[in-house]
């Protein structure tokens, strides 16, 4: 790619490759996803997928290759929270809430604003009031505001950690398997969600449901073994004999 | 501002609490000096240290709750705070006794004299006035906690490791100041007290003045703690103890809300520490041990940790069983702590005042205590 296509780039990973103690989770992994764009990213287990999440949120450092956010910043020089504060924010595959704090606090922890402690100390409710709400009816939880995130149910608290990713409002949005552990009916509404997501924010969506990807009607990149597979559309890399293969084994 | 910041502490629970503390602050002294011996009502001198030392405890306890009980953050050193707090005042109080002591030695206090010090080692200088002991009060421990705070969560040490680390920051202080050459008065630490700030340390006047500041000091401690616990940055020290590396990727920097929370802690020990030592009249290294910290843990154990009131009544309850047994049956304390610690965690794993607020919950609201239907729709 030519240094004037990659300046135009949110999230440019360039032979990333990380090892888990002589495990290669990543391989020599390249992808780009441009800004506005939304990507849906499948695999069978172990092709490294979450990994990737973890290299581009911080939490694992790369052995080697490129991370870039936005065409300029390198985010393998950065921490979690940095990284954050850039505008990268992340969904977990087991959902993780603050369980002991009400949906209304989680998002009030998770909404744009200062992050250090002393603007934490002194901040003042209610300034975010109106945003939180528009967040809750998004996600459906109006009704439950006061009650503990530990009380949802699974569903509800995938959904709350959508709005949690709403509320901070980042560029570049990870999903990872939103849809697991929900009814189908709930797994249409959350692809309805995303799209709609998916007007304003950059999303990249790691999932396992065929049905669910497919419902999103986007690109489609195919991990194994820790890199690229194929890319293109579902239709398209579900021709290849090569993603027949990993997925349906020899 | 500010001033509104702390009024934040303040609802129902909070006030009454505040009133019966401040109640007992200006009651017991009161009965103390103002009812005649041989009335029932009067409160012998003894009790008024007493009562004044398990105050101060509370303090301590609340202190440590604050980063156990909201941050996650286990520590089992914080009897460190507490008696470098409790040194920085034994240090004024030394400086005070002037001439006065056996080697009646105007600068030097006797235990220099018995080593042959000639000249009063550099960090005792300043001490001789109250309001730079005052500051060190502060300082020493929080500057210790930022420093050791500093170290460990930038690394990222958590959970046993940090409470071990703590542990050993405890015992290494414990072993210096058991050495004469550190300054500090060694095995027997400083006492033999006479004046704080020109008033006789035994005197009852003194004494009831003392009870009344660790009854104020409690107090504003608790109002500090609440109003914490109740801004947004409490709410992130929730969010750390529950899901540290959640709370990184929404964009906190855990480590500088752990060392903030830590270090202010370590002040909070240190005050306590410092109305402590003119009221039992000594600090000696024995306040170091690793043992004593433990214990200070089982306090807020017991009395509900995440609660605030909790450890100031667990504080209170277990240094009343304590004066009670080892007078009774001396023997016997050990193994009643023990089992105190055993009980609460088996049968009362939220402690006293957690188990009373689930009830009181449970009475109040039926339906939320039972778990939500996952079958149930969200709502629109």
């Amino acid at each position: 790619m030519n240094p004037d296509m990659m300046t135009r780039t949110l999230l440019y990973l360039d032979g990333v490759s990380v090892s888990f103690d002589g495990f290669r989770a990543l391989n020599n992994l390249s992808f780009t996803i441009m800004p506005g764009e939304m990507r849906a990213i499948i695999g069978p287990n172990g092709a490294g997928k979450t990994t990737m999440m973890d290299v581009v949120t911080g939490k694992t450092r790369p052995d080697t290759g490129h991370v870039l956010f936005d065409g300029k910043v390198d985010l393998t020089r950065q921490d979690e929270a940095a990284i954050a504060s850039l505008g990268i924010g992340r969904k977990f595959q087991k959902p993780t809430v603050f369980e002991s704090h009400t949906v209304w606090d989680n998002l009030d922890l998770a909404i744009e604003g200062a992050r250090d402690p002393v603007s934490t100390l002194f901040h003042k409710e209610g300034e975010e009031r109106d945003r939180i709400d528009e967040i809750l009816g998004i996600v459906r939880l109006r009704e439950r505001r006061h009650e503990l995130a530990g009380a949802l149910s699974h569903g509800q608290k995938q959904w709350l950690e959508i709005g949690m990713l709403l509320a901070q409002n980042p560029k570049l949005l990870l999903v990872d398997e939103p849809v697991a552990g929900m009814t189908d009916a709930e797994t249409v509404e959350t692809a309805d969600l995303l799209r709609e997501i998916a007007l304003t924010h950059s999303v990249v969506v790691v999932e396992h449901d065929m049905t669910f990807v497919r419902d999103l009607g986007v690109k489609v990149t195919v991990l194994h073994e820790g890199s690229v597979l194929a890319e293109g559309s579902l239709d398209h890399v579900s021709a290849d004999p090569r993603v027949v293969e990993v997925y349906l084994g020899r | 501002m500010k001033g509104g910041f702390l009024l934040r502490g303040l609802d129902r629970s909070g006030l009454i609490f505040l009133a019966i503390v401040m109640a007992v602050g200006i009651l017991v002294p009161a009965l103390n000096l103002l009812v005649p011996p041989g009335n029932p009502f009067h409160v012998p001198g003894y009790a008024v240290s007493l009562v004044g030392k398990y105050l101060c405890f509370a303090l301590l306890a609340l202190s440590i709750d604050l980063v156990w009980g909201y941050c996650g953050i286990l520590s089992l050193g914080h009897g460190a705070f507490f008696a470098l707090g409790g040194y920085a005042m034994g240090m004024y109080l030394m400086r005070q006794i002037g001439a006065r002591g056996v080697y009646a030695n105007p600068d030097l206090p006797d235990f220099m004299v018995f080593l042959n010090w000639k000249e009063l080692p550099w960090y005792w200088q300043g001490f001789d006035q109250f309001w730079f002991a005052a500051i060190m009060v502060v300082v020493v421990p929080g500057a210790l906690a930022f420093l050791l705070g500093w170290f460990a969560f930038r690394s990222r040490v958590t959970g046993v490791y940090l409470s071990i680390i703590t542990q050993a920051m405890t015992f290494a202080l414990l072993l210096a100041f058991f050495r004469n050459d550190m300054g500090f008065g060694g095995n027997n630490g400083l006492t033999d007290f006479k004046d704080i700030l020109g008033y006789p340390v035994q005197a009852a006047g003194t004494r009831a003045t003392l009870f009344f500041a660790s009854a104020l000091a409690l107090a504003l401690g608790f109002l500090l703690c609440r109003a914490i616990i109740r801004s947004k940055l409490g709410k992130v020290l929730v969010a750390i103890r529950d899901a540290e590396s959640r709370t990184r990727f929404l964009g906190y920097r855990v480590e500088h809300y752990k060392l903030f929370v830590f270090t202010l802690s370590a002040c909070m020990a240190g005050v306590a520490g410092a109305l402590y030592v003119p009221q039992v009249g000594i600090i000696n290294p024995s306040e170091f041990s690793p043992a004593q910290s433990i214990e200070m843990v089982i306090w807020v154990a017991v009395g509900g940790r995440g609660t605030l009131i909790g450890p100031v009544i667990g504080a209170i309850l277990v240094n009343f069983g304590k004066t009670y047994f080892t007078a009774a049956i001396p023997d016997f304390w050990l193994f009643a702590l023990g089992g105190l610690f055993v009980a609460v965690t088996l049968f009362l794993p939220k402690g006293i005042v957690g188990t009373m607020g689930d009830w009181s919950r449970r009475m109040r609201r039926q339906p939320s205590s039972t778990p939500p239907d996952p079958t149930v729709k969200p709502a629109e």
